[in-house]
């Protein structure tokens, strides 16, 4: 740079020089922040506007002379369900993996393990949904029958077993494999953030490898644990294709996760009837879309809000 | 503590014998059980019917219950225990293995049917069975993905900028924490926003690629912001106070120095975003439909894309099906190994533009 350009000695010393080009730039930097608030905000706003004509209309002009939230309200079921289905088998995967990678896989293959995870994540939904469909659904069936004649007696299992698998319970195993790698990511990050003094202290003690896991690892990682399980929960929540794809819905609200007849999500139902729709249906499924909306944001809302107190509160590092 | 008084008080003499007479199994026993197991359990399933799926699983349990029973007598419960755990752990591993391995062989079984020269040079219009191709669609993706990357690339850079250099307080707070949020905002959702915007000034029936790349920027932003943002954290700040001791103005210090360093995690970053956006769906079924032509224009009227051309000719095949499920797995895959060519190719940038440490 050119002296000329030096502050006047009047200028404190610990600001760097101002010029117009500063300006300018904080200023468009500043811009394309607010213009993210403003995004989101525009999100919530034009949502809101479609969706208006389906609240206020009156019963009999909404599809099938239903109200509004008896139409939604199965959807919302549907989406809980099969959310809670991938919760349930792919956080503890999803943590036994993380594990894997940060504490008993060889330190020189961790970087690839994880990479390979990763792969996983960036496999589009599309894929997952024909995977499911085609090759998991039929792969289901012995597992179906296998609950439905030993369990059977379990509301969940009750039968009759879907003849050509596209079952609530694949479309959880096909959730849980797409929101693995997150529940990993996070739970990895957390692993390895563990302090090192607190493991070789507990080591030095003579605690085997899973006694230090669980006093030293598992505690410190708690939160991260909880926030990348409500991270993959709001991609479980939103997921749209595997839905469309993979499930037989009839818009029943039952538990059975194994007869053809399922209830279906919101995601997945937007999906199937948004490209016929016309009129005050395509209000009702964006009204609709307004409420998956609202869930997703309060679970990622509660999930970051985990993380950051850990954040703070963690006096470890 | 009661637990230090205690330690303190016991002498080394006072160390109960059975833990000095704990054996430990020798290196090759888990190894031994391992290859036992599987020779038994497949002796056993031989005869009732087998399977390699439930040769496998079945072995794998009997593995743990195996190797817990031995170590238990020859080591203790808490070593038991330990193993254990280990076993469950790997076991959990290869398990999520198991559908990365599967979707990639099925999809590259599927569709190498049609995975020919026609696939890339042709369109659907008037094809009615066999034939026709995804070069409509292969062209929308890239024209679609390419005005989104567009938009959102200088606004999640400049964002990212504005809250590692600039922001303070309030409003840089807000920003974190609403970037945060948007990440998890549902694909879905995203295509009903932008359909909603463009139905508002439109009308209801309005199609165009560039609405699709309005849904895909939401998604796409947030990514850019936060891995910018990773990014420009580790940029050691000497590199920052070295710019402003020789009298560079902030932003000729942001644009020269913090963005030059971190230029190679910032690219693959993007990269990353590019493709995890390229294969969204339901953004594009919503805003921008399907057609069976050739649509290079995304200001005007609907296009074809990957994902929407497989969804659509899985979902809803014509007669005879097989040409319409064929052509859903080629594009498919087409769609796959355009995905994991970007994470490669992200992988490449960051490795190899790396700045020098040493």
């Amino acid at each position: 740079m050119t002296t000329s350009t030096a502050p006047p000695p009047s200028a404190t010393a610990d600001q760097p020089v101002r010029q117009r080009g500063d300006r300018i730039f904080s200023g468009l930097s500043r811009g394309a922040g607010v213009l993210i608030l403003v995004v989101l905000a525009g999100v919530a706003a034009f949502l809101l506007i479609q969706a208006i004509p389906a609240f206020v209309a009156p019963t009999a002009d909404l599809p099938n002379g239903q109200s509004l939230s008896a139409y939604i309200a199965p959807l919302v079921f549907g989406t809980l369900l099969s959310s809670i289905i991938a919760l349930i088998i792919g956080t503890p995967l999803g943590v036994a993996v993380a594990l894997f990678i940060t504490h008993y896989a060889p330190r020189k293959l961790a970087q690839g393990l994880s990479y390979v995870v990763d792969l996983l994540a960036a496999v589009p939904s599309i894929i997952f949904g024909l995977w499911g469909a085609n090759t998991l659904a039929p792969a289901s069936l012995p597992l179906s029958n296998w609950l439905y004649e030993h369990l059977g007696w379990l509301p969940f299992f009750a039968g009759p077993v879907s003849a050509t698998g596209r079952t609530m319970l694949v479309l959880g195993l096909t959730l849980a494999v797409m929101i693995l790698p997150i529940i990993t990511a996070v739970s990895r990050e957390v692993f390895l953030q563990t302090p090192k003094l607190h493991e070789e202290a507990a080591l030095a003690l003579g605690a085997t490898r899973w006694e230090m896991i669980r006093m030293a690892v598992l505690p410190f990682g708690r939160s991260g644990i909880i926030s990348g399980a409500m991270l993959g929960l709001g991609r479980a929540l939103g997921e749209t294709m595997a839905v469309a794809i993979i499930l037989s819905a009839s818009g029943v609200v039952t538990f059975n996760l194994i007869s053809s007849d399922n209830p279906s999500t919101i995601a997945g139902n937007i999906a199937l009837q948004f490209p016929d729709s016309t009129g005050i249906s395509v209000n009702v499924l964006i009204a609709s879309g307004l409420v998956l909306f609202v869930i997703t944001l309060l679970v990622n809302a509660i999930a970051r809000w985990i993380v950051n107190r850990r954040r703070e509160f963690s006096g470890a590092n | 503590m009661t637990l230090d008084t205690q330690k303190a008080e016991r002498t080394p003499e006072a160390v109960p014998p059975v833990l000095a007479q704990r054996g430990e199994l020798p290196r090759w026993a888990p190894w031994a059980i391992l290859v036992a197991t599987l020779v038994v359990v497949g002796g056993l399933l031989a005869i009732t019917g087998f399977s390699i799926g439930l040769w496998l699983s079945a072995s794998a349990v009997v593995y743990a219950i195996a190797t817990y029973a031995v170590s238990r007598g020859v080591e203790g419960r808490r070593k038991a225990t330990d193993r254990l755990v280990t076993i469950v752990v790997t076991v959990a591993f290869l398990l999520a293995l198991v559908p990365l391995v599967s979707v990639i062989t099925v999809v590259v079984e599927n569709g190498l049917a049609r995975f020919d020269v026609a696939f890339f040079t042709q369109s659907m219009r008037g094809v009615v069975g066999e034939g026709g191709g995804g070069y409509h669609a292969i062209m929308g993706t890239l024209i679609i993905t390419a005005l989104a990357a567009v938009m959102s690339i200088p606004v999640g850079l400049l964002a990212a900028v504005y809250l590692v250099e600039y922001g303070r307080g309030r409003l840089a707070r807000a920003i974190t924490f609403f970037v945060d949020v948007m990440t998890g905002i549902p694909s879905i959702v995203a295509g009903l926003f932008s359909f909603a915007l463009f139905a508002l000034f439109l009308g209801p029936s309005v199609r165009m690629g560039f609405m699709g790349s309005v849904a895909l920027s939401v998604l796409m932003i947030p990514v850019v912001v936060r891995s910018t943002e990773e990014m420009l954290k580790i940029v050691p700040n000497e590199l920052r106070e070295a710019a402003y001791a020789l009298g560079t103005p902030k932003w000729r210090t942001i644009t020269k120095v913090v963005l030059r360093t971190a230029i190679a995690g910032i690219t693959s970053g993007i990269t990353l975003a590019i493709a995890r956006v390229i294969g969204e769906t339901a953004p594009l079924l919503v805003t921008v439909g399907l057609t069976t032509g050739l649509n290079l224009n995304p200001f005007s009227g609907r296009m074809a894309t990957l994902p929407v051309f497989a969804f659509n000719s899985y979902a809803a095949p014509g007669v005879p099906r097989e040409p319409f499920i064929d052509r859903a797995w080629t594009a498919a895959l087409v769609l796959m190994i355009i995905v994991l060519v970007l994470n490669l190719v992200a992988r490449l940038i960051a490795r190899v533009f790396a700045p020098k440490t040493r």
